[in-house]
């Protein structure tokens, strides 16, 4: 970026010791990072369990319960604004909208790492080529495209089906990703095609696929390790952004639609936004976290070679 | 000489910082003690550890030290331009009579530029890539002079032409990275001189400058110097430097004098062996070719945990039982000269035209 | 020179992208499943009449035409200031004056919420990098990351209701043009402002704290500080300048992302943008006009990106000359 000109001196290195500098993120795990890994792992555990936890049905309604506020007896969150359990609600709904984002981000990085493995690997032609299509894609804003697709494929007409909603709204999300995710990966693959032992694979006669699974591709893979966990945290709050422009999931429970269907009641029954919003606000939070835990220890791995 | 004002109302003829007072000291700097240690990690690391000194108005003292001496770290110590936290500093500076060491940061602050004063190293990391040069000039003489924008860029023009630079109205208005090394460092000195300050900091002026344009700019230093009657502390890893141009050598070793001694006595009479070991390993021209060069072998000990003796005693080739044990005072035997060994050379035993300095 | 023929390189990609991004909503009315007419005109009548209507609407959209043709009449259209129309039961309405009037509403969001943004997060991230390691900027990190995690739906439907609603100190929807009146357009734009602004502070504030906790160790900064001059000059004077790279790039490519990206802040304080547009069109299944207003937003976010490439070179000008150089 900067071109800085510095006369090499044989001169005293810095003598002054830098002031205290960054303050997070750490490379050690400390009180928030075990906090995130505690959050985020119960709730996949919850998430995969959910059918067989003991939980009332989320889709039955409770009339006693209609937008009754936490703790009541036998519902522990309250209820919504048709008296359907929260308590069951949050957790089938982190089974949606983690499932759609986890996927949505994995099929993000089979794609776009894939690409991004390939132009920076094999650069020329196909780089530009595919930097161009990277670009192409950056250039419409993210919830934008997301809308207009999931619009085009899964709302065009009142019939389509809730199976389709998930996969069209999962591929949107997961195109989205895959520019951003590309060029990460493909800046890695770059550097790293550089090195010596890349050549030294290339002269013992090695294919390029071989190369770039085997040597590249395991270099390049903690640094966007870090990408990947944020994004899962982008889809997740996208997915919500999705669902209050009325183009999510509808049939089942997710936090995005929990929220858009609780907006009404914002005045009377605020915990029914609340809840998942908090829910979300957690695992944003733990999952940001992380990636900066993930991308600061590997950045310095990096730095010393 | 052209015409600058002064705070003190100095006479129309007098060159910049030649002040007029009622009391001229002889005495402008006397350092007692000071110890600077920076809290890291690591531990705390004793950069400074004990070091007293004096100076006198226009004269030049030189402090060696290879990198990690903690000569830098004196240096700013001397004039208080530390980092804020994890640093712990104590001892006595008197500048002009008054102690500054305990001095606040405003009235620190009045004193950097006006009477104190810092070349730095690296003239282009030292400064401002963004800002053009006359604005870096003329930013002191309007702070703390109060000149208003016509004047302030006189002065300013006047500066640059007594540091020698060409087209000066050219230069003010470029950049640092427009200008080559040596033209950089002539604009450093000239901001630093800005002001008038009576006492100025060199920090390895010539190290980041190719050896033709080193020579220039330590007779541009000795020039201002004189002009101005300014006194200087030159700071440098390089014998070679000081060993024309200074009056008093101060070596550093490890956080600590280890020698001091008026120039003119020391390289005839050197008694620490560490003194020694520096003037062999400086290269000269008369030396038979394929001759390997003469370091030092070892390292610098660790300013976290110094060891219990002598601190140059793990690479002294003299070493004796004592010298690891005990650590060795600085002590002085000819007026004007101390040194800090157990067992010092004798005078003559190394002489300076045998090693082919001048 | 060379800086011209950098510049010239990029704008020969700007134009490679506009093509593509262009063709791709050109089409994307024909992605629509089944027959985009049916979708725009879902009439189940089968008389003589309608299926007039439907051939005539095949017609103006070129629906019969190969794909080159469809997207150079798009083009031609588009460049001509023919942006499409909406198909109500009520008649064609052409698209071009709801976009007039959204567009400019868009950018006055943008632009109130980047300032409102700037505003707090530069004195916060240069606080920061001066006390860095004391509370004060442990605590402002953390606010920071914590604000980060929000969504800015749950920011925006908790402003609206408890600032909006529940305190009543601002209307918690809707829109006046500032014209009209220029103190009723600024208290209903304050919510929705901050509403954008919030994450933006943060990565603001985070990215000059960094830079500028890098700058403050330069030698520069020594050097400055050892002219005696005060430390807020130091710190505001010298060190902010070159310190301000990443914020502005960032900053400027949040311009073109703001324009689209305030879609959900805009449906929920009901602002007449471009994003409620959008949103409208798409609940509306008015195509035509979604194909419009995403090509609009898109156009627009090329240009921002490639204006602030080109306003790198002026901020700093070591890399004008670097470019120069080259």
């Amino acid at each position: 970026m900067l071109v800085h000109e510095t006369e090499t001196a044989a001169a005293e290195p810095a003598v002054l010791p830098a002031e205290e500098i960054e303050t997070a993120p750490t490379r050690r795990l400390g009180v928030f990072g075990w906090f995130s890994i505690l959050w985020l792992g119960g709730l996949t555990l919850l998430a995969l369990l959910a059918p067989i936890l003991p939980l009332k049905d989320p889709d039955q309604t409770y009339l006693e319960i209609v937008r009754k506020p936490p703790i009541q007896p036998d519902h522990f969150l309250g209820g919504d604004g048709s008296g359907r359990d929260m308590l069951s609600r949050v957790i089938w709904g982190a089974r949606t909208s983690l499932t759609i984002s986890v996927s949505a981000v994995l099929l993000g990085l089979l794609v776009g790492g894939l690409l991004g493995l390939v132009a920076g690997y094999h650069r020329g032609k196909l780089d530009a080529a595919l930097t161009t299509l990277f670009n192409v894609l950056l250039s419409i804003p993210a919830l934008v495209l997301s809308l207009s697709l999931v619009a085009v494929f899964a709302n065009s007409d009142e019939s389509v089906s809730n199976g389709r909603k998930l996969t069209v709204l999962i591929a949107a999300l997961a195109i989205v990703t895959v520019p951003i995710l590309g060029r990460i990966t493909r800046a890695s693959a770059l550097a790293w095609s550089e090195r010596e032992f890349v050549k030294a694979a290339e002269v013992l006669g090695a294919s390029h696929g071989r190369i770039m699974l085997r040597e590249v591709l395991p270099n390049v893979a903690p640094a966007i390790m870090s990408i990947a966990l944020l994004g899962v945290a982008v889809a997740i709050v996208a997915e919500g952004s999705l669902a209050l422009l009325g183009v999510g999931v509808t049939e089942v429970a997710s936090w995005g639609n929990m929220i858009a269907l609780g907006r009404s009641d914002l005045a009377r029954a605020p915990h029914i936004v609340a809840i998942p919003s908090i829910a979300i606000f957690c695992t944003v939070l733990a999952l940001n976290y992380l990636g900066d835990v993930v991308r600061a220890r590997f950045d310095v791995r990096e730095a010393a070679l | 000489m052209t015409t600058y004002p002064s705070p003190s109302g100095a006479t129309a003829e007098a060159p910049v910082g030649f002040r007029l007072s009622r009391r001229m000291p002889e005495r402008l700097l006397e350092v007692s003690d000071l110890r600077t240690a920076f809290r890291t990690p690591g531990g705390l690391v004793r950069a400074v550890d004990g070091v007293s000194l004096t100076l006198d108005r226009g004269r030049t003292l030189g402090i060696v030290g290879e990198s990690g001496s903690g000569k830098s770290v004196l240096a700013r110590s001397i004039m208080g331009l530390l980092p804020k936290r994890n640093v712990e500093r104590s001892g006595r500076i008197v500048y002009d009579g008054d102690d500054i060491a305990g001095l606040d940061r405003k009235r620190r602050r009045d004193l950097w530029g006006t009477e104190l004063a810092m070349v730095f190293q690296d003239p282009m990391t030292a400064l401002n890539p963004v800002q053009r040069i006359g604005a870096q000039i003329t930013e002191g003489l309007r702070f703390h002079l109060d000149m208003d924008r016509q004047s302030s860029r006189e002065n300013a023009l006047a500066l640059l032409r007594s540091v020698g630079i060409p087209e000066p109205e050219r230069r003010m208005r470029q950049y640092p990275h427009e200008l080559s090394g040596g033209m950089r460092q002539r604009i450093m000195i000239a901001v630093a001189l800005a002001c008038g300050p009576r006492l100025l900091f060199a920090d390895e002026p010539t190290t980041a400058l190719d050896v033709t344009v080193q020579a220039q700019i330590l007779n541009l230093l000795a020039s201002q110097q004189r002009e101005r009657a300014m006194a200087m502390v030159l700071v440098t890893h390089d014998l070679g430097v000081v060993a024309g141009r200074t009056d008093d050598i101060a070596v550093m070793y490890a956080g600590q004098i280890v020698e001091q001694a008026p120039t003119s006595r020391l390289f005839g009479s050197v008694r620490m062996p560490y003194t020694e070991a520096l003037l062999r390993s400086i290269p000269t021209l008369d030396q038979p070719r394929g001759r390997p060069l003469q370091a030092i072998p070892g390292r610098p000990p660790n300013l976290a945990s110094p060891p219990k003796g002598c601190r140059f005693a793990a690479r002294c080739p003299y070493a004796q039982d004592r010298c690891r044990k005990e650590a060795p005072p600085l002590v002085e035997d000819q007026p004007g000269h101390a040194y800090r060994c157990w067992y010092p050379l004798q005078p003559g035993a190394v002489s300076a035209t045998a090693i082919g300095v001048n | 020179m060379g800086l011209v023929r950098e510049l010239g390189k990029r704008f020969l990609g700007l134009i490679l992208v506009l093509f593509l991004v262009t063709l791709f909503t050109a089409l994307l009315i024909s992605m629509v499943p089944g027959d985009p007419v049916d979708t725009l005109l879902p009439v189940s009548d089968s008389s003589p009449e309608v299926a007039a209507q439907k051939e005539e609407l095949r017609h103006e959209l070129n629906l019969d035409d190969s794909l080159p043709e469809r997207y150079a009449a798009w083009v031609n259209d588009f460049v001509h200031g023919d942006f499409g129309n909406y198909y109500r039961t009520s008649g064609a309405d052409p698209v071009r004056a709801h976009l007039a009037d959204a567009l400019p509403v868009s950018l006055q969001l943008m632009i109130y919420s980047q300032i409102l943004a700037l505003l707090v997060a530069i004195p916060l991230g240069v606080i920061s990098a001066y006390r860095a390691g004391t509370l004060f900027d442990k605590a402002a990190n953390t606010t920071a990351f914590a604000l980060l995690a929000v969504p800015n739906f749950v920011l925006g439907l908790a402003l609206a209701y408890y600032v909006g609603v529940w305190l009543g100190w601002l209307p918690p929807s809707g829109y006046v043009p500032f014209g009209d009146d220029a103190v009723e357009h600024i208290r209903r734009m304050i919510l929705p402002a901050v509403t954008l602004a919030a994450a933006q502070v943060a990565v603001y504030m985070r990215l000059l704290r960094s830079d500028m906790v890098q700058t403050l160790q330069e030698d520069f900064i020594q050097m400055a500080r050892s002219k005696g001059i005060s430390d807020q000059r130091v710190l505001w004077r010298h060190a902010l300048r070159p310190s301000s790279l990443t914020l502005l790039t960032v900053a400027g490519l949040n311009v073109g992302t703001l324009i689209g990206g305030a879609v959900i802040v805009e449906v929920l304080f009901s602002i007449p943008g471009l994003g409620t547009s959008i949103a409208q069109a798409i609940f509306e299944r008015q195509y035509v006009a979604l194909q419009t207003f995403v090509a609009v937003l898109a156009i627009l976010y090329v240009l921002v990106n490639f204006a602030v490439d080109v306003l790198y070179t002026v901020v700093d000008p070591r890399i004008r000359h670097a470019r120069a150089r080259n």
